[in-house]
C-alpha cells in the first residue's frame, strides 16, 4: 500500500516509502527530520505547518505527502544561506515578531509568498495576508512591522526603525 | 489527526480518471484541492478507500471569456480566480467572495469546482453561481452534460455529479453593458463559514431599468439557494430604495436558516435582509 | 524616556536589546517536545469518552491488539494494580489518571494505545471498543448545589453534596452596613466564561525510563519542571521512582499561559507505560484533545455590587462568586488561596469596605481552572470591579474617566491597605489614566460619539479599564503549592575569562528570559549581556524553583538574579581592593569596574576581578566566582494599567470593531522595553479574545460544541487591532530592581475596557451590561430585548 516518492526539500532530494495517508508535514518532520515546521491544530486553522510547495504557501497538514511527489518544497530550514539570514528572518528578529517561536516558521513562510506577490503591502493587506496563521503570543503588531521591514529591505528602500514606539 | 488508509492514484487524463472512478465505484473520491476532504478524512468523518487525485490532469484550470460566456475550469484555484484580470475588471463579486474564503494558504489549493462539488450550503461559491446564473459542465464516460446551477444542488453534500463523473467547467453568461455585482458574508472571524452571506448581481439598461438580476444566499438554507422572489421584484424595476428594501425583505423571508453557534433564525434572517440591501446597492454602484 | 545606567555594550536594564533566543527559532532549530526522538520510541494515543457522565461497562481492546504495530492497550484497571490510577491535583483534590468504572466529563481519558508509530496508535485507538452506560450529566453549577442534585464525587468518602469549598474575605458587617445606608447601589450578575489558553503548541511528553539505572527522564511541556519532578516523586515514589531518579527536561515551549502548569493524565500514563515497558513513550495531543480535555480557565459566576454616594464617591463593594471547577479542582493556585488572588477586586479606588465570598462546585465538565495569563483569578476580579465602576458612573451621571480620577488611591497614599487585606506597594493611577486619555484624544472622542449617534449608522463607544494587578507569588509566609514555598532561584557562575552562565528555577515559554535575565545580571555586574548564557528547564542542572506563570518570573527569579549578582559584586569588591591594595571603603562601582575614589584612572574591570578570583584571590577567601540566591519576596508587587478602547458598532448588523486601543502600563522599572511591549501586545490580543470571540460551550448533555479551532475562535491579525502602548514608571519599593512583572496585565485589563466600550456605544439604547464574549449575535439579541429593532428594522 505504500508509495515511493521523492520530495525536493530546500534543494535536497528525499526519497521515501510512504502510505498514501501520510501527511506532508509528517513526511517533512519525521521522514526528512526537518522539525522546524510545526503542527498546531487538526483543522487547517492555525498555519503553524505552512511551507512553500513550488513557491506557493501551503498548510502541510492538509496536503498528502504523495501529492507533493516531485515538487519543490521550501521550509524554514532552507531560508538562511551561506551569506546569512533571509531578510524575513532578520525582519522577525529585529522587530521582535516572535515570542515562543512555535508559529514563527509558518508565519515567515507565509510572509515570503505574500511579499513575493505583493512586494509593497499595506498594513491591511498584511493582516489579511497572514489571516491563516495564528499567533497566540505577539498580538501581531510586531509581525506586521517585521513584514513591512522585510518589504523595505527586499526592495533596497530605507529601513524603518526597529526600536519600540510608545505613546 | 490521521486518516484511515486508502489507495491513491493520480491519473494524467480525464478519461483515465473517469475509468478509475467507475472501477472503484462508491468507495472512490475525487481529490481536487483537498482542503475540505482531507480534514474530513483526518477527523474520520470520511473514509474513502480510493482517492483519485485529478491535479495532474492538464487543461482544467483557466478563466476565459468565449462565445458570450465566462468559462472557468473546475480545477482553477481560488487564488487564480482572485488574481485573474478578467475577474478583477468585471466580476467583482468573485473578488469579494474569494477574499472571504478560508485563508490565503487554503485558497492556494482550494478549487472553484471543488467548492461547488462539495455540495455544502456553507460554501461561498454556490451563492455566487446563483447570482450569476451559472451552469456547470459535468463530464462522464458518455461525454459532457451541462446542468443549470438551479438543478445542481440536491441535498447535504450531494449534487448532480454522479459516481463516475467529474465536474469540469463553470459557465457564466458574460457581463455586458452596465453590469455590477457584489458579495459579502457576516462571519464570526475571518475565514469562518458564513453566518449569512449574500451574492448580488444587476444589469441595468440605458434608462436605468434593471434587465437582469441575481441573488444567491450562503448558509441560510439546507442547500444553496437563489432568492427568486427578490430577483422578480428587481427585474424590470428602477432599482429604487423601496424596490431594494422589498427584495431584501423577500430574501430574508424566503431563506430557511437553522440555529447554530453562529446565530438563531431571527438573527440570520435579519442579516440576510441587511446584507442583501447593502450588496444590491454595492452592485448598482459598480454598474454605474 | 527610560534612563539606562549601563552602556549599550553592557546592555543592562532599560535597553531594548534584541532577543538572544531568536536565532534558533527563526532558523527552525527550536527544540520542542515533539521534536524529541529517541531510539526505540513508542507512540501513545488516547481513547476518550464521548459521554460527559457514564459507567464503563466494558473495554474491548482485542481488535486494536490485532493491528500490527500495536504494542499494548492500557486501562485504569491496569494502572490500578500499581496504585497509579489516581493522582493528586495541585489543589490537593484528586483526579483519575484512567478510570476504572466511571467517566466524569466528555473527552476524559479512557484507555491508552501504545504502538510503533503515531499512525498505528491512531488506528489502534479507533479499534478499541468501549461499552458505556450513559448517565445524565450535571452541567449547571447552580443546579449542582441543589439538595436533590446527584453527588458526583462518590470516590470521596462521606461526600454528600457537590460543594468543594467556601471562601470569604473582608468585613461583612461593615460592608453590609455601608450598602444599607448608601445613596446609590449598582448590582450586576456576570459570567466570566470558561475559556482555554490555546497555546499554539499543544501539550505532550516523551517519558523515558531506563530500567538498568532505575532513572526516568521526562521531556515535557511544563512551565514548572521542578514542581513536576516533586509531584512525580509523590505519585510514583512507592514504585521506586524517587526524586533523585527523576530528571524533568522542559525543552522549548510553544506558549504556556498557565495551561502547561498542571499534570495531565497523559503524562502519568506515559511514565507508567515507559516504567513497565522500558521503552521511551511519546504522547502529543491533537488540538481538539487539547481544547476538550486540558484544564480550562475562568468559569466564574459573579454577582458584583458597588455602593456609593450620589455625587460619585465609591464606598463599598460586595462580590459573590460561584466557581465551576468541573469534575475536580485542578487549579494551580497557591494552597491557601482557593480563589487565587481574587481579593484584589477592590480595584484602584480609595474606599474602606468590601466583602467577598466564593463557593466552588463540581460539575461534569473537564477539570481546572488554570491561571490563564493571570495571577490566579485576578482577571475575573478586575472584570467585575471595572464593570460595576462603569455602571456606578452611569448611575450617578458621571463620565467614567472623571469618576475614576475622583476615586483613585492617591500616589502619596501608598503603601495602601486594601479592605481585603493587601498592602498595595506603589502606584500613580492618575498619571496613567491621564496619559491614556491624552494619547487617545478622549474629549474629542466624546464629541464624535454624539455626532455619530445623530447620524445613526454606527455607534461609537469609549471604554476604560484602570486596573490594579497583584503578581509575583509569593512571600513564603502565605504562598506555597503542595506545601512547597513559592520563592524562586538563580545561580550565577562566572567563568575565569569573565563570561557567565546563569540558571533559574523558572521556565520561559516565549517571555524572553534568555535576554532579560542576562540584562539584570549585566546591570548588576557590568558583564555584557551578550556574554551571559541563561539556562532553564532542566531539573538536573537548574536550582529549585516553582516555575513561570502568574507574571512571577521577574518579581521572584529576576530578583534572585539581582541578589545573586550583588553577592558576587560584594566579592568582586574585596578582590578589587586586594588587587589595587586599597581598602574596600575607598572603592566605587560603576557598571563594569571598581575604581578608587578620586583616582578614576586606578580601576579594575569585572573581567580582571573575575580572572583574579580563579588565579590570584585573596588569602582566606573562597576561590571561584559563583553565587546562588533563593529569593523570598517580602510582598507581592502591584502593577497597574490604564486602558482605553474605542469601539464601533454597526447599527444594523451589530458588527463590532475595535477602532483604537491605548494601553498605558505601569510595571515599575523596565528591564527590556521591547520585550515588555511585546508582552503587552500579546496579552491584549489574549484580552480581546475572551471579550469578543472565545468561550468553551457545552450543551445540556455535556457535549462540547466548539472543541476545534474551526469554532473556538482564536483571533487572527484581522480581528486584532493595531495596539498602541506606553508606560508610566512607579518602581516597586521592596523589589531589588524595582520591577513588578507585566506578562498578564494586558490580558487582565483589556476585556473590561472592550466591554465597557461596547456597552458605552449602545448605552443610549438602554443597554446596561453585556456578557462576554460580546458577539454581534449576542448584541443583536440584547438590542432586540430593549426594542431597538422595533423602530429600526
Amino acid at each position: 500500500m505504500t508509495k515511493k516518492i521523492t520530495l525536493k526539500i530546500n534543494g535536497a532530494e528525499h526519497t521515501m516509502e510512504v502510505e498514501p495517508r501520510m501527511l506532508l508535514v509528517h513526511a517533512i518532520r519525521e521522514n526528512a527530520s526537518l522539525t522546524g515546521t510545526h503542527i498546531g491544530c487538526d483543522t487547517s486553522s492555525c498555519g503553524a505547518c505552512t511551507i512553500l510547495i513550488d513557491g506557493k504557501s501551503a498548510k502541510s497538514c492538509t496536503v498528502l505527502a504523495v501529492q507533493a511527489d516531485g515538487k519543490e518544497i521550501a521550509t524554514v530550514e532552507g531560508l538562511a544561506t551561506a551569506e546569512g539570514l533571509h531578510p524575513i528572518q532578520e525582519g522577525f528578529h529585529l522587530n521582535h515578531a516572535l515570542h515562543c517561536g512555535f508559529c514563527t516558521p509558518g508565519m515567515m513562510m507565509r510572509a515570503i509568498e505574500l511579499l513575493e506577490k505583493n512586494p509593497n503591502p499595506t498594513e491591511d493587506e498584511i493582516r489579511w495576508g497572514i489571516a491563516g496563521n495564528l499567533c497566540r503570543c505577539t498580538g501581531y503588531n510586531n509581525i506586521v512591522s517585521a513584514i513591512q521591514w522585510t518589504s523595505a529591505k527586499m526592495q533596497g528602500k530605507e529601513l524603518p526603525s526597529t526600536e519600540p514606539k510608545f505613546v | 489527526m490521521i486518516a484511515e488508509n486508502f489507495n491513491y492514484e493520480a491519473p494524467s487524463t480525464l478519461e483515465e480518471a473517469i475509468s478509475l472512478l467507475h472501477e472503484y465505484g462508491d468507495e472512490a473520491k475525487i481529490l481536487a484541492g483537498g482542503h475540505s476532504l482531507i480534514p474530513m478524512m483526518k477527523l474520520r468523518f470520511a473514509a474513502p478507500t480510493h482517492l483519485i487525485d485529478i491535479n495532474n490532469i492538464p487543461g482544467l484550470s483557466y478563466v476565459k471569456e468565449e462565445g458570450g460566456m465566462l468559462k472557468i475550469g473546475a480545477m482553477t484555484k481560488e487564488v487564480e480566480v482572485e488574481d485573474s484580470e478578467i475577474i478583477k475588471s468585471k466580476y467583482h463579486l468573485f473578488t469579494d467572495a474569494t477574499k472571504l474564503i478560508a485563508d490565503p494558504q487554503v485558497r492556494n489549493f482550494g478549487t472553484l469546482g471543488g467548492n461547488l462539488a462539495h455540495g455544502d450550503a456553507a460554501n461561498d461559491h454556490p451563492a455566487v453561481m446563483f447570482a450569476l446564473g451559472a451552469s456547470v459542465e459535468i463530464t462522464g464516460k458518455d461525454g459532457k452534460r451541462t446542468v443549470p446551477i438551479d438543478d445542481f444542488f440536491h441535498g447535504f453534500y450531494t449534487t448532480s455529479v454522479q459516481h463516475g463523473e467529474v465536474l469540469t467547467e463553470i459557465q457564466i453568461p458574460a457581463a455586458s453593458g452596465r453590469f455590477g455585482s457584489a458579495y459579502h458574508k457576516a462571519e464570526r472571524k475571518v475565514g469562518d463559514y458564513a453566518t449569512a452571506g449574500v451574492a448580488a448581481m444587476v444589469q441595468i439598461d440605458e434608462d436605468g431599468k434593471c434587465t437582469r438580476a441575481g441573488i444567491g444566499l450562503t448558509n441560510v438554507n439546507s442547500i444553496p439557494m437563489r432568492a427568486a422572489r427578490s430577483e422578480e421584484v428587481l427585474i424590470g424595476s428602477d432599482l429604487s430604495e423601496s424596490v431594494i428594501n422589498q427584495a431584501a425583505l423577500f430574501a430574508s423571508e424566503d431563506c430557511n436558516p437553522s440555529e447554530d453557534l453562529r446565530g438563531n433564525v431571527e438573527y440570520k434572517r435579519h442579516l440576510v435582509k441587511i446584507i442583501t440591501k447593502r450588496m444590491l446597492n454595492k452592485a448598482i454602484s459598480r454598474a454605474k | 524616556m527610560i534612563k539606562c545606567k549601563t552602556s549599550k555594550e553592557i546592555g543592562g536594564m532599560g535597553h531594548s536589546k534584541k532577543r538572544k533566543e531568536d536565532a534558533r527559532f527563526i532558523q527552525g532549530k527550536g527544540n520542542y517536545v515533539d521534536d524529541v526522538k529517541l531510539p526505540g520510541m513508542l507512540y501513545m494515543d488516547i481513547v476518550r469518552s464521548p459521554y460527559a457522565y457514564a459507567k464503563i461497562k466494558n473495554i474491548d481492546a482485542s481488535k486494536a491488539l490485532e493491528i500490527e504495530g500495536v504494542v499494548a492497550v492500557v486501562t485504569g484497571k491496569d494502572l490500578e494494580k500499581y496504585g497509579l490510577h489516581w493522582m493528586p491535583t495541585l489543589m490537593s483534590d484528586t483526579q483519575m489518571v484512567l478510570p476504572t468504572d466511571t467517566v466524569m466529563y466528555q473527552a476524559q481519558e479512557v484507555a491508552a494505545v501504545i504502538a510503533t508509530s503515531r499512525y498505528i496508535a491512531r488506528d489502534g485507538k479507533e479499534a478499541v471498543r468501549v461499552e458505556y452506560e450513559p448517565m445524565k450529566p450535571l452541567m449547571d453549577p447552580f443546579k449542582a448545589l441543589d439538595e436533590e442534585a446527584p453527588v458526583l464525587r462518590v470516590d470521596q468518602e462521606g461526600k454528600t453534596d457537590n460543594h468543594i469549598w467556601h471562601w470569604e474575605v473582608g468585613d461583612k458587617e461593615k460592608t453590609d452596613s455601608v450598602f444599607d445606608n448608601a445613596d446609590v447601589v449598582v448590582k450586576q450578575q456576570m459570567h466570566i466564561p470558561r475559556i482555554h489558553v490555546a497555546s499554539i503548541e499543544t501539550c505532550g511528553c516523551v517519558a523515558s525510563y531506563n530500567k538498568v539505572e532505575n532513572h526516568l527522564t521526562m521531556y515535557m511541556t511544563t512551565q514548572a519542571p521542578h514542581a513536576i519532578r516533586t509531584v512525580i516523586a509523590l505519585v510514583a515514589g512507592h514504585v521506586g521512582l524517587t526524586e533523585e531518579k527523576i530528571r524533568v527536561i522542559s525543552p522549548d515551549i510553544g506558549g504556556g499561559f498557565g495551561g502547561k502548569v498542571p499534570v495531565y493524565p497523559g503524562y502519568v500514563i506515559a511514565i507508567a507505560v515507559s516504567f513497565l515497558t522500558g521503552a521511551p513513550i511519546k504522547w502529543i495531543e491533537d488540538r481538539s484533545e487539547n481544547l476538550q480535555a486540558d484544564s480550562f480557565a475562568r468559569d466564574y459566576h459573579i454577582t458584583a455590587e458597588m455602593a456609593g454616594t450620589k455625587d460619585g464617591k465609591i464606598q463599598a463593594t460586595r462580590f459573590k462568586v460561584l466557581a465551576d471547577h468541573g469534575y475536580t479542582d485542578a487549579s494551580a493556585n497557591p494552597s491557601k488561596f482557593p480563589t487565587g488572588l481574587f481579593s484584589i477586586g477592590t480595584g484602584s479606588y480609595d474606599y474602606g469596605a468590601s466583602y467577598m465570598e466564593a463557593d466552588a462546585v463540581y460539575t461534569n465538565k473537564p477539570p481546572g481552572g488554570v491561571a490563564y495569563r493571570c495571577s490566579f483569578r485576578v482577571t475575573e476580579a478586575v472584570h467585575a470591579i471595572e464593570r460595576v465602576t462603569d455602571m456606578f458612573a452611569k448611575k450617578v451621571g458621571k463620565d467614567p474617566a472623571q469618576l475614576r480620577m475622583e476615586n483613585f488611591i492617591k500616589k502619596e497614599d501608598f503603601p495602601w491597605a486594601s479592605p481585603t487585606g493587601w498592602s498595595y506597594d506603589s502606584g500613580d493611577y492618575h498619571a496613567g489614566l491621564q496619559k491614556a486619555m491624552d494619547a487617545i484624544g478622549y474629549d474629542d472622542l466624546r464629541k464624535e460619539q454624539i455626532e455619530m449617534r445623530k447620524e445613526g449608522k454606527k455607534f461609537l463607544g469609549i471604554g476604560i479599564s484602570t486596573f490594579t494587578e497583584v503578581v509575583g507569588a509569593g512571600p513564603s509566609k502565605d504562598f506555597d503549592i503542595l506545601g512547597i514555598k513559592m520563592f524562586d532561584s538563580a545561580e550565577i557562575r562566572v567563568h575565569p575569562t569573565g563570561k557567565a552562565i546563569a540558571r533559574f528555577g523558572t521556565k520561559s515559554q516565549g517571555q524572553g528570559h534568555e535576554t532579560t535575565y542576562a540584562q539584570i545580571i549585566a546591570e548588576e555586574l557590568g558583564i555584557p549581556m551578550e556574554n551571559i548564557q541563561i539556562e532553564e528547564g532542566d531539573t538536573d542542572t537548574a536550582p529549585y524553583g516553582l516555575g513561570t506563570y502568574a507574571s512571577r518570573s521577574t518579581p521572584t527569579a529576576g530578583a534572585a538574579a539581582a541578589m545573586a549578582a550583588r553577592k558576587l559584586r560584594d566579592k568582586a569588591k574585596k578582590i578589587a581592593a586586594h588587587l589595587m591594595e586599597v581598602s574596600e571603603q575607598d572603592l566605587e562601582w560603576e557598571p563594569g569596574k571598581f575604581f578608587v575614589k578620586g583616582a578614576p584612572e586606578k580601576s579594575k574591570t569585572i573581567q580582571e576581578i573575575v580572572f583574579a578570583a580563579y588565579t590570584n584571590h585573596p588569602e582566606g577567601m573562597e576561590g571561584g566566582f559563583e553565587a546562588t540566591h533563593y529569593y523570598d519576596p517580602p510582598n507581592l508587587t502591584f502593577p497597574s494599567g490604564a486602558y482605553i478602547c474605542v469601539a464601533e458598532v454597526d447599527a444594523e448588523t451589530c458588527d463590532i470593531k475595535v477602532r483604537r486601543f491605548v494601553a498605558i502600563d505601569d510595571c515599575g522599572n523596565i528591564i527590556n522595553p521591547m520585550i515588555v511591549q511585546g508582552q503587552v501586545h500579546g496579552g491584549l490580543t489574549q484580552g480581546i479574545a475572551p471579550a469578543m470571540y472565545e468561550e468553551l460551550i457545552y450543551d445540556e448533555s455535556g457535549n462540547i460544541l466548539n472543541g476545534t479551532f474551526m469554532d473556538y475562535l482564536v483571533p487572527t491579525a484581522v480581528e486584532s487591532p493595531s495596539w498602541e502602548t506606553g508606560h508610566t514608571i512607579t518602581p516597586a519599593p521592596h523589589h531589588p530592581i524595582g520591577a513588578k512583572g507585566v506578562g498578564e496585565s494586558p490580558t487582565v485589563g483589556a476585556p473590561p475596557a472592550i466591554v465597557n466600550a461596547i456597552v458605552d456605544a449602545v448605552s443610549h439604547l438602554g443597554i446596561k451590561h453585556l456578557e462576554i464574549p460580546v458577539t454581534p449575535f449576542k448584541l443583536f439579541k440584547e438590542l432586540q430585548k430593549v426594542g431597538y429593532f422595533d423602530n429600526n428594522a
